[in-house]
């Protein structure tokens, strides 16, 4: 599904990534740890297509090169991207907002735009998943909306727009035990056989609920270890340093 | 506006492909610039106390309706052309302008089925509602084509309330005693240089008259067209709400696509007695020239209110799209203890346009408060100016005033100037101002992207988003019409 091989990426002359490999298959559950400043949201951004970034090497999604596409077309094409720091859209209510989204999406996939009906099923069936209080839908988008809220919206517009690969980034950071616990049952229920996700997290505790089939460690913009979710319960008991110093 | 405070955004390339599309945008397609080949009743190009005369000869006016009209020419004559909003205004050759155009057939009409069906195919074009079922919706409308007031739908039911909602031509004719009472008291034809010209040779409008204790039971509607060439349109609309009455009006205004520019002065008087309520809105998207800045109207429009009565209120809401050159300054004057002006107004000012807009609230009586909400959005090369003036008397004790003025740029070659005047003459008086210039956070537009959406519907999503509190105030079709004027290039914009 995802193959990026060989991945750069630098702001203003500053190295980020620097030759990052990571591959993604159907199904597959991964997550991303790693100290603060390692770049792992710079990767979420990059695989998005974020405006600003220098990027060398190749990203294949669904056979696409990916990194030759719009930001839009990468979200046509089912990539979603649940942001560490939603961003606030003032005087646009959710409901239009995802309104407009789903219907671009869907267009792009060959299906027809919903009668407005349907959607507010949808979408009152989705925000139920992750127990989105209803008053959320008719808000502007994530203004006002607490830390925790609006990770939770990030996953609601996730299951609205169900994509092919959900990139997670920190979405467990600010949460409390019974959100967390919400959030990761609502990603549980959106796992098929066809999509994949990948979850970027410093955390066990959400892996506890995920049970990641395989955990990388992202250092210095390069994975440095590849393992099985044994791995996140190391990092947890021991913190970064060991591998740091077994890398050294 | 940023919600990722841990990564900053590096600056964008000069010429990125957002700022291509904020171009295209602003140099999108007019979408009323057809003309209608309707025939025409137009006077010769021309100004003097004869076309004068000629204008009122044709309308069948009283002899002190024409008296007031000659004195307003006489001192417009005086008058110096004014020249302190912030625009550029080409010298304009007054006697290049034919200041009377009516389409031939519109003399006597009894139904819907004797109009010109050229006029009615221009009207059906620009999607106003003149068909029964479509009135049944509840719009009653009076629409000018050019010079005239070409048919007032549902007059009837109105008139067994008791309400007026005719032409101004009518409204002489009818109720002459009533447009005596009130013609010029609220803008004088002193008032200023295109309120003297308008006076002197205003050729139609709408009148509305609201008896007391009477709530309108819907929306008023006048649709305004310039559609022969080298004329001017010089409107004159007058609503009295009497006592303990309310009314919703609704204007919306087009003209074709010409490479000439064309003059709209308009009056509006508005007059609020004890307790009553009258809300004015505009839709103006009269064509705004091309790219160049070559063509487009020219829109110097006199508005003003005022709440005579106790405890009245008037508001105004505009949503101006349009003109090459708009100027216009919808006011409220304060006058009756307790009453309320509010002004909400989102302007956008695109390719070469420039827009100098904002109110004028006159507090005269005791606890009067007024309410300013102006969202200004600047593309292109287009100019965008606030004036405003709130002026506190020294009767006035109590007053309050809240102003809140946003801009918002998009590109690098517009701009955006706020120019707030406040003069207070009570020293309780509470007055707030609060002003915001913002542009597209780039980040907004990412994540609205990321979510799937071009970036022209992102754009659209989030300037509508950024015009809420005044599109809010619109009665609901005409906050869908002004959504999609807002964002209308987007749909021919992809490239
Ligand atoms: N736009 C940017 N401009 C400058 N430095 C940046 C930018 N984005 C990220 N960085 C830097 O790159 C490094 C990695 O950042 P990030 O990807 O956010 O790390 P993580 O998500 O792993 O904590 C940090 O040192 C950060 O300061
Ligand atoms: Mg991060």
């Amino acid at each position: 599904m995802l193959e990026i091989i060989d991945l750069h990426a630098s702001v203003d002359d500053k190295p980020i990534l620097k030759g990052l490999n990571l591959q993604i298959r159907p199904g597959e559950v991964h997550a991303i740890m790693g100290p603060n400043g390692s770049g792992k949201s710079t990767l979420s951004h990059v695989l998005a297509g974020r405006p600003g970034y220098d990027v060398r090497g190749s990203v294949r999604f669904n056979g696409q090169d990916l990194l030759n596409l719009t930001p839009e077309e990468r979200a046509w094409a089912g990539l979603f991207l649940a942001f560490q720091y939603p961003v606030e859209i003032p005087g646009v209510s959710n409901t239009n907002f995802m309104r407009s989204a789903l219907n671009q999406v869907r267009s792009h996939r060959g299906l027809p735009a919903l009668e407005a009906g349907d959607f507010l099923k949808i979408m009152r069936e989705k925000a139920a998943l992750v127990q989105l209080d209803p008053s959320f839908l008719s808000r502007p988008v994530n203004l006002g909306f607490s830390g925790g809220e609006k990770k939770r919206n990030e996953i609601f517009q996730m299951a609205m727009l169900d994509p092919q690969l959900a990139i997670l980034d920190e979405t467990d950071s600010g949460l409390d035990i019974d959100a967390l616990r919400i959030v990761a049952e609502g990603v549980r229920k959106l796992r098929r056989e066809d999509n994949s996700f990948l979850i970027i997290t410093h955390y066990q505790r959400l892996l506890d609920h995920l049970r990641p089939d395989i955990v990388h460690v992202l250092m210095d913009g390069k994975i440095v270890r590849t393992g099985n979710d044994t791995l996140a319960l190391e990092l947890e008991e021991k913190g970064y340093d060991w591998l740091k110093a077994e890398l050294a | 506006m940023r919600g990722d405070l841990t990564n900053p955004v590096p600056d964008v390339n000069e010429h990125s492909e957002e700022e291509l599309l904020l171009n295209q945008w602003a140099e999108q397609d007019y979408a009323f610039g057809f003309v209608s080949d309707i025939e025409q009743d137009i006077v010769p190009k021309g100004l003097n106390e004869d076309v004068i005369r000629w204008i009122s000869a044709r309308k069948e006016e009283p002899s002190w309706l024409l008296d007031w009209r000659l004195k307003a020419y006489r001192h417009w004559l005086s008058m110096p052309t004014p020249e302190w909003a912030h625009l550029e205004i080409p010298a304009i050759d007054f006697q290049d302008i034919s200041y009377y155009a009516a389409p031939k057939a519109a003399a006597k009409l009894n139904s819907l089925d004797e109009l010109d069906p050229e006029i009615k195919s221009t009207y059906d074009k620009l999607g106003i509602p003149l068909e029964e079922q479509l009135i049944l919706a509840g719009v009653a409308v009076d629409a000018v084509l050019d010079s005239v007031s070409v048919v007032t739908t549902y007059k009837e039911k109105l008139a067994e309330k008791g309400i007026i909602f005719c032409s101004f031509s009518e409204a002489v004719r009818e109720h002459p005693d009533l447009v005596r009472k009130h013609l010029g008291k609220v803008v004088p034809y002193t008032d200023n240089y295109y309120a003297a010209l308008n006076s002197a040779v205003f050729s139609d409008g709408s009148f509305v008259y609201i008896p007391k204790g009477v709530r309108c039971p819907m929306e008023l509607s006048t649709y305004f067209r310039i559609n022969a060439a080298g004329t001017g349109q010089f409107e004159r609309t007058l609503i009295v709400a009497d006592d303990d009455a309310y009314v919703s009006y609704l204007e919306g205004c087009t003209a074709p696509k010409r490479d000439e520019n064309q003059l709209h002065a308009a009056v509006v008087e508005l007059v609020a007695m004890n307790r009553s309520e009258i809300r004015y809105a505009t839709v103006q998207n009269w064509y705004p020239g091309d790219a160049q800045g070559i063509g487009g109207i020219y829109n110097f429009v006199t508005k003003r209110g005022l709440c005579q009565g106790l405890a009245s209120k008037i508001s105004w809401t505009q949503v101006e799209t349009g003109s090459a050159i708009t100027w216009k300054y919808p006011s409220v004057v304060l006058l009756g203890d307790r009453s309320t002006g509010e002004f909400y107004s989102v302007a956008l000012a695109a390719r070469a346009q420039q827009a100098d807009t904002g109110t004028k609230m006159i507090h005269i009586g005791k606890n009067t408060t007024s309410r300013i909400v102006s969202k200004g959005i600047s593309a292109g090369r287009g100019q965008n100016a606030y004036r405003g003036l709130v002026k506190v008397r020294k009767t006035a004790t109590n007053a309050r005033n809240y102003s809140q003025c946003d801009s918002l740029l998009m590109g690098d070659r517009c701009g955006a100037h706020t120019y707030p005047y406040f003069e207070i003459n009570c020293p309780d008086a509470q007055v707030e101002h609060e002003a915001t210039t913002s542009k597209i956070e780039e980040d907004l537009l990412y994540y609205c992207q990321q979510r799937g959406l071009p970036t022209e519907e992102a754009i659209a999503l989030i300037v509508n988003g950024y015009a809420k509190e005044v599109l809010d105030k619109l009665p609901m079709e005409f906050a869908v019409e002004a959504r999609k004027l807002l964002a209308i290039s987007l749909e021919g914009s992809v490239g």
